[in-house]
């Protein structure tokens, strides 16, 4: 007798119920069934126990042997049915109770059972080494696909909004061919500033310089600008500038008169009120007059700056840049966020917001590092005579210009020249006299004072003038200002010098045969020399004029107080012993009378 | 950066206005494949620029078996020649520290020196410039280096290795800090609270992550090339970027600057 392989199933009751009715039905009336002891010496029966034993299953032969709480009928059955090599692989029966082994492991057994039908049906050469894969292809085809029922989302990312803004950068202007020759001379030649720049190893990319050009192409057109360059890329915490400069227009002065004239309508509003009131001490606390900003077109405020955040995206106008601006920029050192309206903490406070604080780096930056080639740019003739009272502002073009051999760019620093005036301590580029007042109420009054000041008056501050080489910078916390070299060492004559500055990290120019072309790309932070610290805030005011009246005094010791008093005494006693001489004379008189 | 990737990825950290030009990145292609052979590395990357007043440093890393632990670095002007760096002792660390001050010079047989005068005479440090180049490479890679959470696994048997099947993190997760990691000896790993590490999957967040730096908000994570690339800046080092491209295995690091920590940060904020 084969020994019965037992395997478990669990069935329907109902269909267990059908099979066992079946099954009694067969065993009494067949008594030729082969039924050993063997096969069920396993079993120990219990009456008292509800417990049904374990199914048997083997090739579709189902044989049900369960005890009855009745009674003692037991059925014994016995496997039907060959036996498979394979079978003989089939989880062995346990001794758990049936009921919470159909619980925990019911579904495992049809998984088995369904796995090891398919290896019969397949029938593979290593059943042993595909049987997890077998395994997990089941497990996947019950799986259904399930369609996604997710609705597509109507909001646009940011990379497509983006896309779109820079979409219109490609759009070509309608209008006839004509208009592009006047709008080339506007703007240079694009594509070959990026490929000098990429081999003096700055640029932002091809891609990023196309789509900075572009929206260069329509800043021009939207503004109408004369002439526009790519100052370079100030980089912020949150977001990024891409900075652009332009010539000033013409018009533009009318609105900065009228927002003067605001200010000072205020001004006179203010001390109306005071007179009604009682005339609280008024402070002797007179602030510093303030510089002067420069105006459009002349120094630190010479050329226009265009802000934006990604190519695409609108550009934002700067505003003009004070005197008092530079000053406090040169003491502070902050990063940019990348919101123009953002404030500026810092100390001393800085008058303004982001914006102006951007304003005053890029004028810092430009006077300091915009150069060119020696001889590429001329004195203006104009101002020729009068060099030695105001420094020359103006420069022109040099149409003779033959370029400086690259050999000879790249080894001295003399063969570069500043083009942009130097600032001032002041904070502009001409120095005014702060000490001369200005008004008309004051003049007479303080022309008293004037001659007093004269002595005193300040000297005059005096830059390097324009167009000095850049030899003759200063060397700051031992570091050169400038690193020189070439561009490559091995395309000889082709390559481009390149300069980079020490003093502004980020700051490059290049210069090949008769071009050249200033660059800054950083963070718009000046070299600190490895410590900034901030300036000490100063002394406290006094509060009050010292005067004899308030000053404490130290009180006089026992000791003093008695020698005064014996010093105030003794003429006093002289005079009282007289009094007394004559107070008894008369009161003896009166006595006596 | 990857040698491999070396193209496409110098396109992307170009935000941040450094790049090579054409002649460097020819010189690194042959030059780097003819590193590895030598020296039988798995992967050579391109670690970046050490700017010197009169030459500049370029520095390649090459990784053997283990990502973390064979670590070699090399420097070189030309991008074809290549000498290996001194291995860094921490009384190379000490010694730099008090000697080194200034901008690299560019000139590896330079020597800093530093007097002090001690309580037998002057002390006398003297450091050269190809220690004060190892070391400061170091530091930068164990404090700025990042690499996006996922893209390196440890293995049972303790070895870091590159995911293969690292998809690449979504958009939404690139904008947070907390999925990159410092590519290094973990430091504050340890300090963690039982409830923040059962999170963590400890085969991929074996490393710190960036959140955890101080001072807080040293680094500046931006979206940039319009909008696809995540860049990561930092504002400690000045000069480091990271760049990963969301919902691609891309990503990468390269460090092209003074090689000088920026102490003044904390005014700068």
């Amino acid at each position: 007798m084969e020994q019965p392989d037992r395997c478990q199933a669990n069935m329907d009751p109902s269909v267990e119920a059908a099979c066992l009715k079946s099954f009694m039905m067969q065993s009494s009336t067949d008594s030729n069934m082969n039924l050993t002891d063997e096969s069920c010496s396993g079993f120990t029966p219990d009456p008292s126990s509800t417990l049904e034993v374990p199914l048997y299953r083997g090739d579709c032969h189902i044989v049900l042997l369960s005890w009855e709480e009745r009674g003692l009928e037991t059925i014994r059955g016995h496997e039907r049915g060959h036996t498979n090599d394979k079978l003989a692989d089939a989880p062995n029966a346990s001794q758990k109770a049936f009921h919470t082994w159909e619980e925990n492991c019911g579904p495992l057994y049809d998984h088995f059972t369904q796995v090891l039908l398919k290896v019969i049906d397949e029938r593979p050469h290593n059943a042993v080494d595909v049987i997890e894969d077998i395994s997990r292809d089941l497990k996947q085809a019950l799986s259904e696909d399930q369609q996604s029922t997710l609705r597509d989302s109507s909001q646009a990312s940011a990379v497509e909004l983006l896309a779109q803004q820079h979409r219109l950068l490609f759009n070509r202007p309608k209008e006839a061919d004509q208009e592009e020759e006047e709008a080339e001379t506007a703007f240079p030649n694009v594509s070959e500033i990026g490929f000098y720049l990429e081999q003096a190893g700055v640029g932002l990319g091809r891609e990023e310089m196309q789509r900075i050009f572009l929206s260069l192409k329509q800043l021009v057109e939207s503004q109408s600008l004369l002439r526009c360059r790519l100052w370079g890329k100030i980089l912020g915490t949150e977001s990024n500038y891409i900075v652009a400069e332009a010539d000033h227009q013409e018009g533009e002065e009318e609105e900065e008169e009228e927002e003067n004239a605001e200010e000072e309508e205020k001004e006179i509003e203010s001390p109306q009120n005071d007179s009604e009131v009682d005339p609280l001490p008024q402070s002797t606390y007179k602030p510093q007059p303030v510089v002067p900003k420069e105006l459009k077109g002349t120094g630190a405020n010479k050329y226009l700056y265009y802000v934006c955040k990604e190519p695409g995206l609108p550009w934002v106008k700067l505003p003009s840049v004070t005197p008092t601006q530079i000053a406090v920029a040169r003491q502070i050192c902050k990063f940019v966020t990348g919101r123009l309206d953002a404030p500026v903490v810092s100390f001393p406070p800085f008058p303004g917001n982001e914006s102006n604080y951007l304003r005053a780096q890029i004028a810092r930056i430009s006077a300091g590092t915009q150069v060119s080639p020696r001889g590429f740019f001329l004195a203006g003739e104009e101002e020729s005579e009068e060099e030695d009272e105001a420094p020359r502002d103006s420069y022109e073009v040099n149409p003779d210009f033959e370029g400086v051999p690259v050999a000879e760019m790249a080894e001295s620093l003399s063969t570069w020249v500043h083009h942009v005036q130097h600032i001032l301590p002041q904070g502009r580029c001409t120095w005014v006299n702060m000490a001369v007042k200005q008004g008309e109420n004051s003049d007479e009054e303080m022309e008293a004072e004037e001659d007093e000041e004269e002595p005193d008056e300040p000297e005059p501050e005096i830059g390097p003038p324009l167009l000095t080489p850049l030899s003759q910078d200063q060397e700051i916390f031992n570091t050169p200002p400038w690193s020189l070299r070439m561009s490559s060492n091995l395309t000889g004559p082709h390559a481009a010098a390149v300069l980079r500055s020490n003093l502004w990290p980020g700051a490059y120019a290049y210069a090949c045969e008769k071009k050249f072309e200033n660059i800054y790309i950083g963070w718009g932070v000046k070299y600190t020399g490895g410590g900034y610290s901030p300036s000490v805030p100063p002394l406290p005011q006094n509060e009050y004029p010292s005067g004899p009246e308030i000053t404490e005094d130290v009180d006089p010791s026992p000791e003093e107080e008695q020698e005064l008093k014996e010093s105030l005494e003794e003429p006093h006693n002289s005079q009282e012993d007289a009094d007394e001489d004559e107070d008894e004379d008369e009161d003896e008189d009166e006595d006596d009378d | 950066m990857d040698s491999d990737t070396l193209y496409f990825a110098l396109e992307l950290i170009a935000g941040s206005g450094q790049t090579l030009n054409v002649e460097q990145r020819t010189a690194l292609q042959t030059s780097l494949l003819l590193l590895r052979k030598d020296y039988k590395f798995q992967r050579v990357l391109f670690w970046g620029k050490v700017f010197g007043l009169k030459q500049d440093y370029f520095i390649t890393q090459g990784r053997g078996e283990d990502e973390m632990e064979d670590i070699k670095y090399f420097y070189s002007f030309n991008c074809i020649d290549w000498f290996l760096l001194p291995t860094v002792t921490d009384t190379m660390v000490q010694e730099v520290s008090t000697a080194a001050k200034g901008r690299f010079m560019g000139d590896p047989s330079h020597v800093y020196e530093h007097v002090e005068a001690g309580q037998d005479g002057k002390e006398v440090t003297k450091v050269s410039e190809e220690s004060r180049l190892a070391v400061a490479v170091l530091q930068i890679d164990e404090e700025a280096s990042v690499v996006p959470r996922g893209a390196f696994v440890k293995n049972p048997h303790g070895l870091i290795q590159i995911n293969r099947s690292f998809g690449g993190l979504s958009y939404s997760e690139a904008s947070k800090f907390d999925n990159f990691l410092h590519f290094s000896k973990p430091k504050n790993l340890k300090k963690k609270s039982i409830l923040e590490m059962a999170d963590l999957n400890p085969t991929i967040d074996f490393l710190d992550v960036l959140s955890d730096d101080i001072p807080n908000g040293c680094w500046s994570l931006q979206f940039e090339c319009a909008s696809r690339v995540c860049i990561l800046r930092s504002l400690l080092w000045l000069g480091l970027t990271f760049y990963h491209v969301p919902m691609t295995p891309q990503h990468g690091y390269i460090y092209i600057g003074h090689g000088a920590k920026n102490l003044d940060l904390p005014f700068m904020q």
